[in-house]
């Protein structure tokens, strides 16, 4: 029997699905209307007690980040929803966006009336203009049937949705970039304290969630507590979207209970790529540092990832097999964090410049030993120095590729010249050959 | 609001001593009390902290519980039970920063022979001590073009830059100018402008003077010294009321550059780009090396002090002769020149101003100015402050910087009385008025800053005089007016404040004098000097210190001419062209001296320069001279004499002088194209001490004349064109800029390039214009 668990994806291939009528047809919209029936701390409890955690890559948890929301307080509220989508291998939310805008608008309809927020934000990335089209007619679809503006429902609840297209920057989903790119400013990472929940948007309490974890709480409403946390593990409950892409047969987003293992996912992938076997992947993004084949069994949640010694992040698989060099593959995600970086500290902005040009000498198989000693130096005065995560974000597929790959480095060293063939691992391999 | 709360202190271990600082302490001030510097760059003490460059990382533990990675001591204030280790104490943080440093220099150049830091830089002194002898770095450095101009005064080389952002976070802080940002991203970020927008921020080289490396430059001391050939010292500055703190630095007696000096009640640690970079009139070759006496033929000669200081004695003595100070005199020389009068010359013909001015002032400055004690903490605990005629950006910019300061930190309420809303105005976010009357919510905490210009506005200082609810401050825009205020260099008061008018304050200072009599009369007024001279019964000689006719009136100069002139100048100008005599005095860097600021504050000063030119004579020497000549001694040899006498004297408190009782004058009605001129002064702008200072002028505001939208409708022009404004004396072209001013009023800077109104229609305020289009 199939582990998958659709429920954001339940419905994706109708072909209507991301139309409001669509969504309606399968019971969209219903649960909004129970949460705007419910008290709004009743709505932040049942969040809590669902144990929902961000999706977004640091599974901090949903309802408690909602508690932190000083209510009563005069000020406004805000809720942003970050769209920046971004991470290296990550593909989930857009296709989320495409085929079911309207749950994330529910979800955003519940979860600004659970903190008192009258206006909310959907921060998107800037270059996906089918999915800013799509979602911008959810939205006008949303504001025609009632579900936003002025008196939802007849309740007396008013929300206003804002989407906004960023300019393509990898910092701005941090969430403190993104506040800043959202008021106009240049997207770099804010100095915290203060906190979003205290000043965040325009110096207001804000919320800010990851797509998934807002579109996730129709669902929890709907169905209850009790629904969602048969699903997943003791400490990491309910459905998630895995997003497995590289060397496998069927690439595409899984949506499974959390816990699922590649093992699994691999299976209903279709497995990997025919003649070949995996060698390395990444758990959650590159920015998590990344497993081998002895982590097939992993159990993909917050917890099990962690305790082999990485991070769940956004469910990301990037799957490698053994024609990939890794070398390579760490130069080029060097190279986008080095793109990436906003510049704002030095370790960052400094360290993946010297980090690409170093990597670039051992993939052409120059250097000694000695200089892989000194790329893990230069990485441990990066990672945990920097203003943001991003740098330590940077750091991870080097640490983790020169523990699991050492003697590889090394053969490119030993030979002068990169051991394996670009050309192997690309799709279209053995095509002119 | 502020209010003098208790502070709470905090205890915190920082390498294991005990350190208790209040409450709020960044972590790396708290290790400074301790002696402990940790290294920094984006730190300074005056801007929000950053945390960008990393380089003051420490390990803190608070309650017992560790911080899992090394933290910014710049952004983290102390709390109670909190332990740090910085680099002393830990290897984590010691080879962070190691790190960090090695981090930094890997796209830094190696220029530092030719680099204008490189001697002062503090990250060449951190590398030093925090960083490795070898670079790892093996690769290819970042390289951009260099340098570039962000403004005509200040350059940038952008590879040198280590992003700290000290000068962007500065120009939006505290300056209120964000004219330059970071651009772009990782390591191709980088300090930019606008492209049509250059830094023409009147504080921008304040940015070169905190950068901690040598990325911005000026364009006037770029490759002119190494810093360790410099001699520095300790100067005040003479170019506006402000009161600023300088450090003058000087290289075998020319002085190469000017910085900001450390006074945290004043200036705190900034000044002006024209307190900074207007310097080159003291080495310029206009200087007057020597005494010059005028020979039958009609021409200057050059003179021993001798012969110079017997042609004036003669050519004095016997006469009525008025004494017209200028308005930079310092504290001691206006002494003299008060003496001098009194004594000397017995009269009290004798006044600092020049510039426009009325005996309502004349009252208002010995009745009320001379006893303000207002001071820059009473903007910083004001309710509400009110500009009155005075644009503190353009006539006392670090007043600018006190009020702005106040208006970020609690929104400080800000009215000022002007025509329109200037960007000064609009940067503190100030509404605009256009008459005292206007001004409402005054409480005992409002402070009003009185700008000099309110005396063109007949009527005003007799109700500021009479006003008793708000702290009353006056702000002249000239350095030494104050001081001279204070020593007596006007007609109608005695050093002290002592009122001409009162036998008792005659007395006092007759006492202390040594003398028989002092005359009783008040004095003329420099307009009434002026006036005075050539006619029937008037004056028949004047003695002129640093004065420039055109700051006066259209007819000043003429009526210097054909009469016995005494000039005492540090540079050739329109008054030594007509003297009879030409005495050169030093100028601010080769005396000593003080002023006293807008607050009445002592800015005392140290001779910078020993003998550069022919003399290191100031004023008050120089008139002890000619009073021995002319047996009338004032016994003030030097300076020091001078400063010990004035403090002697002591300050009057007796009767204060009769207050100005000067009604307000009827409206001006204007028809057609007809208009009301209004004006002031910009900061950078012809002033003569701003001569030869190219590189500043280009930062200058450009001259506009600022009409309503109706009046620009009425003669149909529109933003940027060309507006002729006339009277029966002259005209001026000028663009065009329309703005939220009065329809009846037109406002035109008074003094800079394509803009001089005085010497144009021959008033500078309030005078009839027709306004057409060009």
């Amino acid at each position: 029997m199939s582990k998958l668990s659709p429920v954001l994806s339940a419905h994706w291939d109708e072909a209507d699905s991301f139309t409001i009528d669509g969504y309606r047809r399968n019971g969209g919209y219903n649960a909004a209307k129970t949460a705007l029936d419910m008290d709004a701390d009743a709505v932040i409890q049942l969040v809590k007690d669902s144990g929902l955690r961000g999706r977004g890559g640091a599974g901090f948890p949903t309802g408690m980040k909602w508690g932190f929301i000083p209510q009563n307080d005069g000020k406004d509220h805000y809720l942003v929803v970050n769209a920046d989508e971004s991470e290296p291998g990550t593909c989930k939310d857009m296709p989320l966006l495409m085929a079911n805008p309207h749950s994330l608008i529910e979800g955003i309809i519940i979860a600004s009336y659970a903190i008192r927020a009258n206006y909310a934000f959907i921060y998107l990335r800037g270059e996906v203009v089918h999915v800013y089209r799509r979602v911008q007619q959810a939205i006008q679809d949303a504001y025609a049937a009632g579900l936003l503006g002025k008196n939802i429902n007849g309740k007396g609840f008013d929300l206003e949705l804002v989407l906004h297209a960023g300019a393509g920057a990898y910092i701005c989903g941090e969430e403190t970039a993104l506040l800043d790119s959202l008021e106009g400013f240049r997207g770099q990472p804010r100095l915290r304290p203060p906190f979003p929940a205290i000043a965040g948007l325009y110096a207001r309490p804000t919320v800010v969630n990851n797509v998934e974890s807002i579109a996730s709480v129709p669902a929890i409403i709907a169905n209850g507590v009790e629904w969602f946390q048969a699903m997943g593990t003791e400490k990491s409950k309910g459905f998630t979207l895995y997003s497995l892409s590289g060397h496998v047969k069927n690439p595409g987003q899984f949506e499974a209970p959390l816990g699922i293992t590649l093992r699994e996912l691999l299976e209903m992938a279709g497995g990997m790529r025919d003649g070949h076997e995996l060698k390395f992947w990444t758990p959650g993004g590159s920015s998590t540092p990344m497993f081998t084949q002895e982590h097939l069994d992993v159990p993909l949640d917050y917890e099990g990832v962690g305790a082999a010694g990485s991070m769940l992040g956004t469910k990301a698989l990037q799957i490698f097999d053994e024609t990939t060099c890794v070398v390579r593959a760490v130069l080029r995600w060097t190279e986008f964090y080095k793109h990436e970086s906003c510049g704002k500290c030095t370790p960052c902005r400094e360290g993946t410049w010297w980090l690409v040009q170093a990597l670039k000498e051992l993939e052409a198989g120059r250097g000694t030993s000695a200089d892989l000693d000194k790329l893990l130096d230069i990485v441990d005065n990066i990672a945990g120095r920097s203003f943001c995560a991003l740098a330590d974000g940077a750091a991870s597929p080097i640490v983790s590729s020169m523990k699991h790959f050492r003697a590889e480095y090394q053969r490119h060293l030993d030979l002068g010249s990169c051991p394996f063939d670009p050309i192997a691992s690309t799709l279209f391999a053995g095509v002119h050959s | 609001m502020t209010t003098d709360v208790a502070v709470e202190m905090i205890t915190v271990v920082i390498d294991g001593f005990e350190v208790t600082v209040p409450k709020g302490t960044l972590i790396i001030r708290a290790a400074e009390k301790l002696g402990i510097q940790i290294p920094r760059f984006c730190d300074h003490p005056l801007l929000a902290p950053a945390g960008a460059c990393r380089q003051c990382l420490v390990d803190v533990e608070i309650n017992g519980r560790a911080f899992p990675k090394p933290q910014a001591s710049c952004t983290i204030p102390v709390e109670p039970n909190m332990i740090v280790k910085t680099q002393l104490t830990s290897p984590v943080a010691e080879k962070a920063q190691k790190g960090i440093m090695e981090l930094l220099l890997i796209n830094h150049p190696l220029d530092c022979p030719v680099c204008d830091k490189g001697g002062e830089c503090p990250l060449q002194n951190q590398a030093m001590s925090t960083g490795r002898s070898e670079s790892r770095f093996t690769g290819v450095k970042r390289t951009f073009e260099k340098p570039i101009n962000i403004s005509s005064q200040v350059l940038l080389d952008r590879e040198r830059c280590v992003l700290c952002a000290r000068c962007t976070r500065f120009s939006e802080q505290i300056a209120g100018d964000p004219f330059i940002t970071l651009n772009e991203r990782g390591a191709l970020q980088q300090v930019g402008i606008y492209e049509k927008d250059p830094f023409n921020s009147y504080f921008s080289g304040n940015t070169v003077q905190i950068c901690p490396v040598g990325a911005l430059t000026g364009a006037s001391y770029r490759f002119r010294a190494r810093p360790f050939d410099l001699v520095s010292t300790p100067t005040a500055c003479e170019h506006c009321a402000s009161g600023c703190a300088l450090r003058t630095d000087v290289r075998r007696g020319k002085t190469l550059r000017r910085l900001a000096g450390d006074d945290a009640s004043v200036n705190e640690e900034w000044n002006c780009d024209k307190g900074r970079w207007a310097f080159k009139y003291l080495s310029s070759k206009e200087r007057v090396a020597s005494p010059l006496v005028r020979g039958d033929d009609g021409e200057l000669r050059e003179a021993s002090w001798p012969e110079a200081i017997a042609r004036v004695a003669s050519g004095l003595t016997g006469k009525r002769v008025g004494v017209l100070v200028g308005g930079r005199a310092t504290v001691e020389d206006a002494y003299g020149y008060s003496k001098f009068a009194r004594v000397t010359l017995g009269t009290n013909d004798i006044d600092f101003r020049s510039r426009p001015h009325t005996d309502e002032e004349a009252a208002f400055l010995a009745s009320t100015a001379v006893n303000l004690k207002i001071t820059y903490s009473d903007i910083d605990k004001a309710d509400h402050v009110v500009l009155l005629n005075f644009e503190p950006e353009d006539e006392s910019p670090i007043v600018f910087l006190r009020v702005y300061k106040q208006v970020r930190k609690r929104s400080l309420a800000v009215t000022t009385v002007a025509p329109f809303a200037t960007r000064g105005s609009e940067k503190l976010n100030a509404n605009v008025v256009s008459t005292f009357d206007q001004v409402t919510n005054l409480t005992e905490k409002s402070v009003v800053l009185v700008g000099e210009r309110s005396a063109e506005v007949p009527g005003l200082l007799s109700a500021i005089a009479a006003h008793t609810t708000a702290k009353i401050a006056w702000i002249p825009r000239r350095s030494g007016e104050r001081g001279a205020l204070a020593a007596g260099a006007l007609g109608n008061v005695l050093p002290g404040g002592r009122p001409v008018s009162d036998a008792e304050a005659r007395i006092d200072i007759q006492s202390a004098w040594g003398v028989d009599s002092l005359p009783t009369e008040p004095g003329l007024s420099t307009s009434e000097i002026l006036s005075s001279l050539n006619s029937e019964g008037g004056l028949d000689a004047v003695v002129v210190g640093g004065v420039d006719p055109a700051d006066i009136s259209a007819e000043a100069l003429g009526q210097l001419l054909n009469t016995f002139v005494v000039s005492l100048e540090i540079s050739h100008s329109a008054v030594t062209a007509i003297a009879d005599v030409v005495l050169p005095v030093a100028a601010v860097t080769e005396k000593a001296g003080s002023f006293l600021d807008w607050e009445g504050r002592e800015r005392s000063f140290e001779q910078a320069i020993e003998g550069a030119l022919i003399t290191s004579r100031s004023d008050v020497r120089i008139l002890s001279m000619i009073a021995d000549e002319m047996a009338k001694p004032i016994s003030l040899p030097s300076v020091t004499s001078a400063k010990k006498e004035l403090l002697s004297l002591g300050k009057w408190d007796g009767k204060s002088a009769a207050k100005p009782a000067q009604p307000k004058s009827a409206p001006v009605s204007v028809s057609g194209n007809e208009a009301i001129l209004t004006s002031w002064r910009q900061l950078i702008d012809l002033g003569s001490l701003q001569a030869g200072e190219e590189n500043l002028a280009g930062t200058a505001r450009k001259a506009v004349a600022v009409i309503s939208a109706k009046r620009a409708q009425s003669i149909g022009v529109a933003n940027g064109d060309l507006v002729k404004i006339s009277n029966e004396r002259g005209s001026i072209s000028i663009e065009a800029h329309v703005a939220n001013i009065s329809d009846e009023k037109v406002w035109l800077p008074r003094n800079s390039e394509g803009s001089q109104t005085i010497v144009t229609f021959g008033a500078a305020e309030g005078c009839l214009v027709t306004v057409v289009k060009a």
